[in-house]
């Protein structure tokens, strides 16, 4: 028998504008647990700025099966990706 | 007594709870409940004996004659640490832990924010920092207080349990002696009765919405200021002095 605490996905911002980026998991019963633990576990060497958890269950994930028919179809369309204009100098984080 | 004098045992006794306590939660480190709580009693007693090291070297700077903060936590005697009994109390179970740093965290936070308006100035730095590391210990440990009170029936019981066992060390918090005296007068230590004034409301109601009974206020503990401890506190030293005394030049 499982007897952990509920999983629950941890996002960590490095710094405030970043994006928040999938960390890892941690057990938790209730969401100030949870982002209790995530700071314990993940930010403790103070790389963070933010965080967020989810409660693992209650995320929607893609199937693997699915693969093909979700992601397969943008592949070989190269006029979808945007490599034809130069990056300006001196813009950051694209 | 000199400002001098005082003010070393001040720092003596400010880092004996925080080496004590942090030595305590320490001996937690891999035997947590859950890997994630685990870590959280082991930061806390890193945060811990992170601090006691700020104290104990400020104890040394004042003392001179080259001593060391390692010297003052490594060759003390019993006799001559001055933590607050109920920093030295053991981890009896998981409720003990966390009522000990309930009872302790909710103290030290108006402690530390008292310290932070001292007129030493070291003290206030140490204080500042250390004050943003126990806001956290208190939300932590009330959470759990949270958890637990409004849990299971056992949850309630050994929580309610360890309360009642640990309330009669409390009273300690906030004695006051010369050495206390001497530096509340000087404007550079807190001010425990004003510090008692708001910890006492601020408990009774943490307990009472977790919906524990207010332990009785009736024989409190005491000794801890003149060196006088319970029977546990030795047994943590020689631990933790067991190889520096065996071993007087060893380095790593």
């Amino acid at each position: 028998m499982d007897t952990q605490l509920a999983l629950w996905e941890v996002f960590v911002q490095s710094k405030p504008g970043q994006p928040y980026k999938h960390a890892g998991s941690v057990h938790a019963s209730d969401k100030q647990m949870a982002l209790q633990n995530a700071r314990d576990v993940y930010t403790r060497r103070g790389e963070a700025s933010g965080l967020w958890v989810v409660r693992a269950a209650d995320i929607a994930a893609s199937d693997l099966a699915d693969s093909d028919m979700f992601f397969e179809p943008a592949n070989d369309k190269i006029y979808r990706h945007p490599t034809f204009y130069e990056i300006p100098a001196g813009a950051k984080n694209i | 007594m000199t400002k001098q004098d005082a003010l070393f045992q001040y720092c003596l006794r400010l880092g004996d709870d925080a080496l004590i306590l942090g030595h305590r939660l320490a001996e937690l480190c891999s035997r947590g409940p859950f890997l994630e709580e685990d870590l959280a009693q082991t930061n806390i007693a890193l945060d811990l004996t992170g601090r006691a090291q700020l104290y104990f070297q400020y104890a040394a700077d004042l003392e001179g004659r080259g001593q060391t903060a390692d010297g003052l936590v490594y060759r003390r005697p019993e006799r001559q640490i001055y933590n607050h009994l109920l920093c030295e109390q053991p981890n009896t179970d998981f409720a003990y832990v966390i009522a000990r740093q309930l009872l302790f965290s909710a103290f030290d936070r108006f402690l530390l924010e008292d310290l932070c308006t001292s007129k030493d100035e070291r003290l206030v730095e140490i204080a500042a920092k250390a004050l943003k590391e126990t806001r956290y210990h208190l939300a932590h440990a009330s959470d759990w207080v949270y958890r637990l009170g409004l849990g299971t029936g056992e949850s309630h019981r050994r929580m309610q349990q360890a309360l009642n066992d640990l309330w009669p060390y409390t009273g300690e918090l906030f004695e006051i002696d010369d050495v206390g005296l001497h530096l509340l007068e000087a404007g550079i230590a807190a001010d425990l009765h004003t510090i008692r004034a708001l910890w006492t409301p601020e408990i009774r109601q943490m307990l009472q919405k977790a919906g524990f009974e207010q332990p009785a206020d009736d024989y409190m503990h005491t000794g801890g200021l003149k060196g006088i401890h319970s029977e546990h506190l030795g047994h943590m030293l020689s631990e933790m002095q067991y190889l520096v005394r065996a071993y007087p030049e060893a380095t790593w």
